[in-house]
């Protein structure tokens, strides 16, 4: 076949723009998303302030006093709001799309979806209320 | 027929088990250690503090807890730098620096609940 | 009624320019119009050379994807009352190349259908005078919701992976591979794994969600995606841990 196929020059030429870096910035749902996404940094911080408090009583009540004073830092005491906040959103925006990513059947019927949302954030409370009842409970 | 991906779905599974974990002890421990004891109420004694964290049980919780979170921070941290700032291209970079911090990490919790008296 | 609303439509005339232009045109505002109706009327009366794709007019055939004022939406099933009083945007369904005015290339998802085996699979046939394969409603209703797609692929246009990415797999093919997992007439599990299984599978995938609130039929990909990231993981560790079982 020596001849240029005929179709060639009225191929169409296909616009492709380029996905722009700020792509997410559009749609309020995509901001959430970025957002939702980001809190996975502050749990990072949290992991960091955490080990820091873990070393600090290893070390003993000196040591232990001083990071609660560090820990009293404008700075800091910010950075934990915020990362509160995120972490905060990131447990919301989590429960709220379990439903989604798990379907349970229990005795041959699904389980609504509402109901799979509501166990967790039950979950969520008791655990809390746990964890709190052991660092609170024998202290003072 | 290129390979399955091998890594990526244990990746995520450690991915769901941190974000578990985030969801659900993360808040209530911010607020308490973060906020509250530091400002205000005063935080448990030390003694209190050595016998909730040295319990075998809690070492290995924490330890536990900690490796998770850590793989739940950089498999999002991962896909937000591919997704958001589209550096998906310097793929090796990221896993290295990323996956090499949750070693650090881990390792980090492990001595410090392991050292605890 | 003498009201008229303004459509704003992208055109691209690959022959006379490099990159899109916007033309408005008016059109009656009727309360029962749909985006579509507007459409047509600008191809009837105004302006003959517009070119869109559109069928059924009824939400069933997923021709006529549109980004309708920055959304993905068939239009339809859009009614013009929603925009009043304008102008109303209407520019080609993102995340895909531009051939002309409102239209895109869809052959990408074409080709990725067909790899996922939109198919009953069967190891082995069953011989046709054994009859039919039986099926209990609480069966059908498994995977029900995944069959709705219409393939109009707004899932696509609302995916940012899909987007940033275009080898990701993407939301309807996903959903319609997990519609065959999940029949209970299927055996292609296995088979359909291998590819959903790849880093341009499901594992590209974040759960952003826009897919599952795009759909105009309710499929829910984007549950469908997770769902089988958390089958696929298992099978995944289950063939570490156990290497030798069988298939």
């Amino acid at each position: 076949m020596s001849e240029e196929p005929t179709y060639t020059p009225f191929h169409p030429r296909w616009y492709r723009p380029r996905m722009s870096t700020w792509w997410w910035l559009k749609r309020a749902s995509s901001r959430a998303f970025i957002l939702r996404e980001v809190s996975s940094i502050f749990v990072a911080w949290f992991v960091v302030f955490f080990l820091l408090l873990v070393a600090a009583v290893g070390r003993g009540e000196v040591a232990y006093q001083e990071f609660m004073a560090w820990a009293a830092n404008p700075g800091i005491v910010l950075v934990n709001v915020v990362s509160l906040f995120f972490v905060v959103f990131h447990a919301v925006t989590w429960f709220n799309l379990a439903p989604q990513a798990m379907v349970v059947h229990m005795r041959g019927k699904r389980v609504p979806g509402k109901l799979i949302a509501a166990s967790n954030y039950g979950l969520w409370v008791v655990t809390s209320l746990l964890v709190a009842w052991i660092i609170l409970a024998g202290s003072r | 027929m290129a390979k399955r991906a091998t890594l990526e779905p244990l990746l995520w599974l450690l991915f769901s088990a941190g974000g578990v974990v985030a969801a659900l002890v993360i808040p209530v421990l911010l607020l308490l250690f973060g906020l509250v004891f530091p400002l205000g109420l005063s935080p448990p004694s030390h003694e209190h503090m050595l016998a909730v964290l040295g319990h075998p049980l809690s070492r290995v919780t924490i330890f536990v807890s900690c490796t998770l979170l850590l793989f739940h921070s950089a498999h999002r941290v991962r896909f937000t730098l591919y997704d958001g700032l589209q550096i998906k291209h310097l793929n090796e970079l990221i896993v290295l620096v990323l996956y090499g911090a949750v070693l650090v990490g881990t390792v980090a919790a492990g001595y410090l609940v392991w050292q605890l008296p | 009624m003498d009201e008229r609303i303004t459509l704003q439509l992208a055109r691209y005339r690959p022959e006379e320019e490099d990159e899109p232009t916007f033309e408005e045109y008016e059109v009656p505002f009727h309360k029962e119009w749909v985006v579509l109706d507007g459409l047509n009327y600008i191809k009837d009366q105004l302006d003959g050379t517009l070119s869109y794709r559109w069928s059924c007019r009824m939400g069933i055939c997923g021709s006529c994807g549109m980004t309708v004022n920055g959304e993905p939406k068939l239009t339809c099933a859009t009614f013009l009352t929603d925009y009043a009083p304008g102008p109303v945007r209407l520019e080609p369904m993102e995340n895909f190349p531009v051939i002309r005015d409102l239209i895109v290339e869809m052959t990408d998802f074409m080709q990725k259908l067909t790899t996922i085996k939109p198919w009953i699979v069967r190891d082995e046939e069953r011989p046709l005078a054994e009859g039919e394969y039986r099926q209990t409603p609480d069966e059908l209703s498994e995977y029900k919701q995944y069959s709705m797609c219409i393939n109009c692929m707004l899932c696509y246009a609302a995916c940012p992976v899909y987007g940033l990415d275009p080898d990701f797999l993407g939301p309807a093919a996903i959903a319609l591979a997990q519609r065959y997992n999940l029949d209970s007439r299927d055996e292609g599990s296995d088979e359909r794994l291998d590819l959903l299984s790849l880093h341009e599978g499901i594992w590209a995938c974040t759960f952003v969600g826009e897919c599952t609130k795009v759909c105009p039929k309710d499929v829910d990909p984007a549950g469908a995606i997770q769902r089988y990231k958390l089958d696929a993981a298992l099978a995944s560790l289950k063939s570490l841990l156990l290497p030798w079982g069988g298939k």
